[in-house]
């Protein structure tokens, strides 16, 4: 087969067939916006924020889910892309509750506008996404002014009866990732397109809330959603990129050995997301991977070194206890010999845990007796 | 597969999208038998019986991959022989799958490959769990399906690091990277590395036997690190007893919990995201771990608590940091691991075996149909019963799992925002048929008891769960499943039959 070139942006571009125009200008480092494409699910340019100019196109054609053609000639921000991206924004942003400072107007109307956008917040503070929302930084970038804001929104009250994730109709804008996200890449099958035309909006079967539906909380919806419509109830009005450091990690739970990417406030995890492209889990996470954190800042935590006295717990220094540990399993080595002693590791905790308790029974101890819970 | 290791089943359930087969073996009609072409809901215990009878079709329609099995086998005449005995119309008899399903199935898995086997602690929580996995190695192996991606035998483990705590030879048998300790040069390469001598030449205790000693006294002084047994060992009356004749106990952890009342010290560790490390994955993927955040009050990491141990005993470990373990000890120790060092992972994680530091980890194992050991040993085993089968006094069966909301004891996500809200309480899981003929109705409070225990808990009716068949978890404490459970063992692998025991419910009376 010959060679597949694409011209974009002036630029000749080999490419394999079955690409996109946004694959091809990916791959090459050439930035299209994007809101409603998901990688690796089927796109289906609802949003038409990526659309280019192709040569031979009477129309502006989607770069998401146009495929790449020999002898393609594309532009990616000719005026009439800016034109048609600004006009797709402003529309996105006067449809709904989307109270950030990029919607300036040169009225009162904005005061009035953010007194009812903070109206089922149970806060003071902005859009609980703001700081993380696409179509934030798109506005700005293209410098979106809207004037007229469509207040529709104001009689729907967020989703809140459950522990997870708030549900927020009133900033949704119909991208449809949340809906991949559940449909094709968790594939929980929980929430999906409902309603027809204006009325069009995301739903469980029956239009339930997630509490009462199969929504499982793996939270992909949450993180795929663009904008503030679908947001980590324990981390909302916490978390802002700005103010927390990501670290990166393994989750704790289960034995696929999830990447995880700790979002750290002044020394406390304040939001768990899945790193994106990391093996083995591309992202994704469950509910506990997600959600099932906070366990390490219980009250209950224990805090020192534990003693029993004629039946009570009272508290000791690292001292006394390794002191009065290694006292005992030396006398009771000392008496009946290594193997009256013996330990159990932890599949729980890091390798190295476990590599220094088996050196511990082996090289110290002189026995061999040392298990953990593999087998039971 | 869908509450215990969620993300895994995501990959399972795009694959089925994108056009594969699913067959499902499972007594409960769970989540994934909405995505099989094929559910087989066999009878708790009776998996031998089953994939016997596989194999008795695959050989006697001559549809077995023959190439693979006599250049990469051996023992298939042995084989042949046992699995004779399960044609399916006998073996439908014990295993509760129709003769026609088990032929379909040992067709499908004949048409297709590479076919990848998927199982968890259904296999191996049995007093058969060692034959369960031998006989779907047989199976695979016969099939061909060995040593290519996305084949083979692929037990889904459990704890985030149980592949690791054996990797790192915490366990009675082997060093760190599976190193006998019956073998003598084993011995002398460890003795020489650690600078000690006397190191204990024959296999130590296994965890039922540490807990028998404690009685017997022949154990008087027991460690446990993390681990919450009054709750997680079968027949906790047995095991509350057992901890209670410690003559000194220590309990190292981040919580009290059920375990911690029976010791004479509590050390205080740090958790997940208060110290570096690593985890490794089902895949033997070791990938990095984090400090996010400090340990609370004066708790320590735990190597930092056994190196202090070690130090009071007169060895002075040099290592002082996970990384330097890792970089310095063990990846020098055990040659699988050679080449994965801290600075080598910083991103994605490596799949052992690793042997050098050139070297970019093994996706799968027994690459080319060549083994460890060279051929594939076919091991013919007979199906076996479950220690305790249901009888007149106890006529359910109860088998027991987890769920999705919480994880083991609930030590830590019942002390997670939200969770606890998701799943407040442990359900025994009962189908309609047994609800109705028992007159329970879904909701209700009801006794489950075996000869061991009784709990009182509330009765999910649900179409997962079969006629016959009681369904539990051991989430919480006082409806724990293990009240019931039989401590009885595989002779091998001193696994428990947490899969499989007698249990019979009680209406409570004046509860309606």
């Amino acid at each position: 087969m010959s060679i597949q070139k694409i011209n974009i942006n002036n630029h000749d571009l080999s490419f394999k067939p079955g690409m996109t125009i946004l694959e091809v200008a990916e791959e090459n480092m050439i930035r299209i916006p994007t809101l409603c494409h998901l990688k690796g699910t089927i796109p289906t340019g609802a949003c038409r924020i990526c659309v280019v100019e192709v040569a031979s196109a009477n129309n502006l054609l989607p770069a998401c889910s146009t495929p790449a053609a020999n002898g393609m000639v594309v532009e990616t921000d000719s005026n009439k892309v800016f034109e048609a991206r600004r006009t797709i924004l402003e529309l996105l942003i006067s449809s709904g509750n989307h109270n950030c400072a990029v919607s300036e107007t040169s009225n009162s109307e904005w005061i009035d506008f953010q007194v009812d956008a903070m109206k089922y917040e149970e806060s003071e503070e902005l859009c609980p996404s703001w700081g993380d929302c696409k179509l934030q930084d798109l506005a700005y970038q293209y410098r979106v002014r809207v004037d007229n804001f469509n207040k529709d929104w104001v009689d729907q009250p967020p989703e809140l009866d459950n522990p997870m994730i708030v549900r927020d109709f009133s900033r949704c804008i119909s991208c449809g990732r949340c809906v991949q996200a559940c449909n094709e890449v968790q594939v929980n099958r929980a929430i999906d397109f409902g309603y027809r035309g204006n009325d069009t909006k995301i739903v469980t079967a029956g239009d339930r809330t997630l509490m009462d539906s199969d929504c499982v909380f793996c939270g992909e919806c949450v993180q795929v959603c663009p904008v503030g419509a679908l947001v980590d109830k324990k981390s909302r009005f916490k978390w802002r990129p700005f103010n927390t450091e990501k670290i990166r990690t393994t989750c704790p739970y289960c034995g696929v050995g999830c990447q995880q990417m700790l979002h750290v406030k002044d020394g406390e995890i304040v939001k768990v997301t899945g790193v994106e492209e990391a093996e083995p889990n591309k992202g994704r996470l469950c509910v506990k991977g997600r959600f099932g954190y906070d366990f390490i800042y219980s009250d209950e935590r224990l805090k020192t070194p534990l003693i029993k006295e004629n039946g009570e717990f009272r508290e000791a220094s690292w001292d006394e206890a390794l002191n009065l540990v290694t006292d005992k399993f030396k006398t009771i080595i000392d008496e009946s010999g290594s193997a009256a002693v013996a330990g159990v590791s932890c599949a729980r905790s890091i390798n190295e845990d476990s590599y220094q308790m088996q050196k511990l029974f082996r090289a110290v101890f002189k026995t061999n007796n040392i298990d953990h819970c593999a087998r039971t | 597969m869908t509450e215990a290791h969620p993300v895994a089943a995501t990959y399972l359930k795009n694959a089925v999208q994108s056009g594969a087969k699913l067959i499902l073996v499972d007594p409960r009609k769970h989540k994934l038998a909405e995505f099989a072409d094929i559910h087989a809901p066999l009878l708790v215990g009776s998996d031998i019986s089953f994939l016997n009878s596989l194999m008795y079709v695959l050989i006697d329609e001559d549809l077995y991959d023959k190439d693979f099995v006599k250049d990469h086998t051996e023992g298939f005449d042995e084989l042949k022989v046992k699995v004779k005995e399960y044609p399916p119309e006998i073996a439908a008899k014990t295993c509760g799958i129709e003769p026609s399903m088990i032929y379909e199935i040992a067709r499908e898995l004949s048409k297709v490959k590479p076919v990848m086997c998927c199982y968890t602690l259904g296999i191996t929580e049995h007093t058969c769990g060692r034959n369960n996995v031998v006989s779907i190695a047989n199976l695979q192996m016969l099939l061909g399906n060995m040593g290519v991606e996305s084949g083979g035998v692929n037990p889904l483990r459990g704890q985030n690091n149980v592949q690791g705590a054996c990797d790192m030879g915490a366990l009675p048998n082997v060093y760190p990277g599976y190193q006998p300790v019956i073998n003598e040069k084993s011995v002398e390469k460890f003795e020489e590395f650690w600078g000690v001598g006397g190191l204990d030449k024959e296999n130590g205790l296994m965890i039922p036997q540490m807990m028998d000693g404690l009685v017997d006294g022949k154990v008087r002084a027991f460690y446990i690190f993390g681990e919450n047994l009054a709750n997680t060992e079968p027949d906790i009356k047995k095991v509350e007893h057992e901890l209670s004749s410690a003559e000194f106990l220590v309990v190292q952890d981040i919580f009290l919990n059920e375990t911690t009342v029976f010791a004479d010290v509590i050390l205080p560790a740090a958790a997940w995201s208060e110290n570096d490390g690593t985890f490794t994955n089902s895949e033997r993927r070791v990938s990095r771990v984090r400090t996010a955040s400090e340990a609370p009050g004066i708790a320590k990491p735990n190597w930092w608590i056994f190196r202090e141990i070690a130090k009071r005993m007169g060895q002075k470990w040099s290592s002082n940091s996970a990384k330097e373990i890792w970089d310095n000890e063990l990846s020098v120790l055990a040659p699988q691991f050679g080449g994965i060092k801290y600075s080598r992972i910083e991103k994605d994680g490596l799949q052992w075996p690793c042997p050098t530091v050139e070297h970019t980890g093994t996706k799968f194992l027994h690459k080319d149909g060549t083994f460890t050991k060279g051929r594939g040993t076919f091991l013919p085993v007979d199906w076996t019963p479950p220690a305790e089968v249901p009888d007149e006094e106890y006529p359910l069966v109860l088998s027991t799992g987890r769920r999705l909301y919480h994880y083991h004891t609930r030590t830590q996500t019942g002390r997670c925002e939200g969770l606890n809200e998701l799943l407040p309480e442990e359900t025994a899981d009962i189908s309609y048929a047994d609800a109705t003929d028992l007159g329970i109705d879904n909701g209700e409070m009801i006794y489950v008891s075996s000869r061991r225990g009784k709990v009182k808990v509330r009765a999910n009716v649900t179409d997962e769960v079969p006629k016959g068949l009681v369904w539990m978890a051991f989430h919480f404490r006082e409806n724990n499943a293990n009240w019931l459970t039989n401590p009885a063992f595989d002779p091998i692998t001193l696994t428990a039959e947490y899969k499989a025991c007698a249990v019979r419910i009680d209406i409570i009376e004046g509860n309606l």
